[in-house]
């Protein structure tokens, strides 16, 4: 199957090609455009007729007519060619282990570039000044906002400000001056150089890319810290890079640099860079705004995420101050609201085509990377270009650490060598720093020495870098500590207490101990949410994944995984065994310990903070752990409830998931009913649900909740009378004492007295039907709720009394 | 949220309670706050209820075993002098405590007594001992779905190997002390209260 389809793949790139070939001569109209016909539009008076031996004109019965879809078919075609190259790229999984998909789309790249370049073709003009700037960037930078991982972003923002700002300074000016000082040798030959321009050229290569650095850094497993302080390096180092640019661009034809131009610089800094982020949160403000009033046209809220999101850039762009940060402000501000005021399916929508449009912006990118290589006006020079090369590396490595060693202090989790490396090493150029190359103004001298220094950064740092990172991060991190020192005990009981913490800390409501975070969160509950949600339910970002959980994954994960997923069989199974410490001791040999070390090691489940670490690039956020979690927590938990007294009238609507008849929606059945929350984050978890559920009494349950049940259980639960509370006690499980003592106790005093019933209705049908297969349940309840009330009733505030 | 905590907790509980468990004045109203928050009943309790609707807790494997510890045995309901009590044994050690020693009895934040905590998070029927099946329950909490019953069982059986010593087949607290001699305890179970 690979050969044939690598063989379908390489006909279709070479048909491909030739359509290219076309499409470019057709750009050149001059060309006499030999085997096509081409027919002109209009042409009733024109020169001679394309068929010059018809007399009378007959009605052509097919005509051709390229120049009109010219454009809009070659970016197409571009686009697809470039996604093609993507797919070829995975057909052999072994290549994108090694080499990161940027390295390979340079080099398709290139090789187009040179066929090209063979023909004398010249390429779409891509990457020059307004095309990249304007239409592909901002895709990218999109991506990488929405999906930063905002709660480790916030506890560094200081060290990311601190590495993107003063770090950047420190490569410009260092690599700056250093080739300046290689300009005054003469055997260089390039003493024409003077400061100004030398400063600017190392503007421009000194700037860390974010598409490069994310692409490679995907596949590394660096830890967190690192990630996100390189990540967002990446991001806001734009404002210096745009002040600095500017600065010295204008200096550039100054021949003299007065210090108040230095002062002004630094005041231009501030605009910036301050600019910057007050327009992207100022757009993000009013985007989750305008998300509040859009419940009547879900079709179009993605539309406003992206249309907010590009005019924050754009008006950046407007006034010159940098609108990568604008765009990603933006982002950061809006997501956490927009999120939970738009439609479950607009935010997959968001999130979908937000990863589409930075994974195309970014292939693109790289693809013509290459193909512009080939196809530019190049001036070498050994001495520059190679020097630039070595400056840029040990101005790099130079400014991690002594960074690094300014701002350990400061860090709760100060860096160690291994990260700094990784840091430094990881600084790779990308395509911005060539735009940047290409719109320098041409009046420099050197412009194209500059160009073709950038080129050989970028390309050294994406292919060598970046094929080489992968193996020396792991061979320095296989210098861990060795974890077979540690015992099984050791490792299990460690995690078991930063669970705890974990927990400990949720319970204290703080987040990670920072002070300002806190407040912020109370400013946020108090006054952000009143106005920029529609329904002020203060919910968390967990919940709101709860809600998306049930929604949309708990058939699928029934579907799948309808035995595994629910510890149902194992804690059976426990219960039942007796206890036996009578087994002989068994001998462990090491490999078999080191086998549980893996085993532990990959399958606890991380502490929260880690969960939703940063996500691979080309991937939609995972979000399994956390579902996993819920969902067995829910079953184990419900298995070892004993029910208390319950009223099965409230069963079926709280299975209704299933038992709905086809057409119905939830909504027409139950209407929910809502009560504003006045304070901050509480909701239920899932395992009060059922009790909130029953105290409206008319909430939809969702398939997470009970994915062991079978749909014609609840034929039979219907059916079933009042049980007896002290009858279900007495047969609760022995081996969980407590937890049965509390739930009786719960049910026999809750003031909800039918909050148990549901919860005590679902034991029950569990144990009925504990030994029976499951089946996966047939969608009675098909479409999802309609989205014009909230959908999730789960996520009502729960208050029995309250008006229905 | 503020103006209520100061005037319902009043000035000699809070001393009783910082001289209890040894957090500060505005450490005690802090959290008196966050309690009061949680009490939705406001009957100056909280109910487990209370506690699991704190959203973080849905999705921490432990959640429910945390919550239980909150209550002393057979209640179901903790008022602030207990939930402090509990909270006290996160409290960072400090070295100038070890010296003072106020009472006999020692300080709620000992490493003692925070390894008694985890200890009782195995431990639900308070027998002074992690049996193998109590363990593999919590293994089963913490792990994945994609480990089978036998791994799990086989890394119960020799957790309990390592560690116990009177070969009983149980872990008892003084060998779960034992064996994680070497971990940190004092730093791996505390937080920074905030004030």
């Amino acid at each position: 199957m690979d050969l044939s389809s690598r063989r379908g793949l390489d006909f279709f790139i070479f048909c491909v090609f030739l359509s290219l070939f076309y499409g470019s001569r057709a750009e050149v109209p001059s060309k006499p455009t030999a085997g096509v016909t081409i027919l002109p539009p209009i042409k009733p008076d024109s020169g001679p007729q394309p068929y010059p031996d018809d007399e009378k004109s007959n009605l052509p019965v097919f005509t051709m007519n390229y120049p009109r879809i010219q454009i809009p078919f070659e970016i197409t075609l571009w686009m697809l060619l470039a996604s093609f190259a993507k797919i070829g790229f995975h057909v052999y999984h072994k290549i994108t282990v090694w080499v990161p998909e940027s390295c390979l789309l340079v080099s398709i790249g290139l090789i187009v570039g040179a066929i090209m370049h063979s023909v004398h073709e010249k390429p779409p003009a891509v990457l020059s000044s307004n095309v990249f700037f304007l239409y592909m960037l901002p895709p990218i930078v999109l991506d990488s906002g929405y999906f930063m991982p905002t709660r480790p972003f916030f506890e560094n923002v200081g060290t990311v400000l601190w590495f993107a700002v003063v770090g950047t300074l420190w490569n410009s000016i260092g690599i700056g001056m250093s080739l300046f000082a290689i300009c005054q040798i003469e055997a260089f030959g390039v003493q024409d150089i003077n400061l100004q321009e030398n400063l600017l050229f190392a503007t421009i290569v000194s700037a860390v890319d974010p598409v490069a650095v994310l692409s490679v850094f995907e596949d590394v497993n660096v830890n967190e810290q690192l990630y996100i302080v390189v990540f967002g390096e990446c991001l806001f180092n734009d404002a210096v890079t745009v002040v600095l640019y500017s600065m010295f661009s204008f200096v550039a034809e100054m021949p003299v640099v007065e210090p108040v131009d230095v002062f002004l610089g630094v005041a231009r800094f501030f605009v910036v860079g301050l600019g910057g982020m007050g327009f992207g949160v100022l757009f993000g403000f009013v985007a989750a705004f305008t998300t509040r009033f859009t419940s009547k046209v879900r079709e179009i809220e993605p539309l406003f995420i992206f249309m907010y999101s590009y005019l924050a850039y754009l008006v950046a762009e407007l006034f010159a101050i940098s609108s990568i940060m604008a765009i990603v402000c933006c982002t950061l501000t809006m997501k956490y609201y927009v999120e939970e005021n738009v439609s479950q399916r607009s935010c997959t929508t968001i999130r979908h085509v937000v990863k589409m449009l930075g994974a195309i912006s970014e292939t693109l990118i790289f693809f013509f990377l290459g193909v512009v290589t080939i196809t530019t006006d190049h001036e070498w020079n050994w001495g520059y270009i190679l020097f630039t090369l070595l400056f840029a590396f040990i101005w790099r490595g130079l400014g991690v650490l002594v960074l690094t060693q300014i701002i350990n202090p400061f860090r709760t989790i100060p860096f160690n060598i291994k990260d700094q490396f990784g840091m430094a090493y990881g600084g790779l150029r990308g395509a911005i720093s060539f735009a940047l190359a290409f719109t320098l103004p041409d009046n420099i001298t050197r412009k194209h020495l500059f160009v073709t220094a950038t080129i050989v950064i970028i390309l050294f740092t994406v292919f060598l870098q970046g094929i080489s990172i992968r193996p020396l991060i792991e061979f320095i991190n296989v210098r861990r500590t060795n974890r077979d020192n540690d015992t099984i005990n050791v490792e299990i009981h460690s995690r078991l207490m930063e669970h705890t913490m974990a927990g400990i800390e949720d319970i204290c409501g703080q987040w990670s101990h920072y002070y300002w975070k806190d407040k912020f969160m109370k400013f946020n509950n108090r006054i952000l949410r009143k106005i920029l949600l529609r329904d002020n339910r203060a919910e968390s970002s967990i919940v709101a994944l709860y809600k998306k959980l049930e929604l949309q994954n708990a058939l699928e994960i029934l579907d799948t995984v309808s035995g595994d997923i629910s510890a149902a069989p194992s804690l059976i199974s426990l219960q039942e065994e007796k206890k036996n410490s009578t087994k002989p001791k068994k001998k462990f040999s090491a490999s078999d310990l080191k086998n549980m070390h893996d085993i532990l090691s990959k399958n606890m489940y991380k502490i929260r903070e880690r969960t939703v670490a940063f996500t691979s690039k080309h991937a939609l956020p995972n979000d399994n752990q956390r579902r996993e979690i819920l969902i067995r927590r829910h079953s184990s938990v419900r298995r070892s409830l004993r029910p208390g007294s319950f009223q099965t009238r409230m069963v079926p609507k709280s299975q209704k998931y299933f038992s709905l008849p086809p057409g119905e929606s939830l909504n027409s059945r139950f209407p929910p009913t809502r009560r504003s929350f006045a304070d901050d984050q509480e909701t239920m978890s899932e395992v009060a649900y059922p009790a909130r559920r029953s105290r409206f009494g008319k909430r939809s349950s969702s398939g997470a909740m009970m994915p062991l049940h079978r749909l014609d259980t609840l034929k039979e639960v219907s059916s079933v009378d009042v049980l007896n509370e002290s009858e279900r006690g007495s047969t609760g499980q022995d081996s969980q004492p407590r937890p049965q003592r509390f739930r009786r106790h719960l049910s026999a005093h809750d003031d909800n007295g039918s909050a148990d019933n549901v919860r005590t209705a679902q034991d029950e049908v569990e144990e009925e039907e504990e030994d029976r297969p499951q089946a996966s349940p047939s969608p009675a309840w098909a479409a999802e709720p309609r989205n014009d009330t909230p959908r999730n009733p789960l996520l009502r505030r729960p208050q029995w009394n309250d008006k229905k | 949220m503020g103006s209520r905590a100061s005037t319902l907790l009043r000035e000699e509980e809070i001393e009783e309670i910082k001289k209890e468990t040894g957090f500060s004045h505005s450490q005690i109203t802090r959290l008196y706050s966050r309690f009061t928050s949680l009490d939705k009943g406001e009957n100056g309790a909280l109910s487990r209820e209370d506690f699991q609707r704190i959203p973080e807790l849905a999705i921490n494997p432990l959640g429910d075993r945390i919550i239980n510890a909150f209550f002393p045995d057979g209640e179901d309901q903790v008022n602030f002098r207990g939930f402090m009590r509990t909270l006290a044994h996160f409290r960072p050690v400090e070295d100038n405590e070890k010296n003072k020693n106020v009472s006999n009895t020692e300080p709620l934040n000992s490493r003692t007594n925070k390894l008694h905590f985890a200890f009782q998070l195995y431990d639900l029927d308070r027998d002074d001992k992690i049996s193998r099946d109590e363990l593999l329950q919590v293994l089963r909490m913490m792990v994945g779905v994609n480990i089978s019953d036998e791994q799990l069982g086989s890394i119960a059986d020799r957790t309990i190997q390592e560690a116990d010593a009177n070969g009983d087949g149980c872990i008892s607290f003084t060998e779960f002390m034992k064996v994680l001699e070497k971990v940190d305890v004092e730093q791996k179970m505390s937080i920074r209260f905030l004030h």
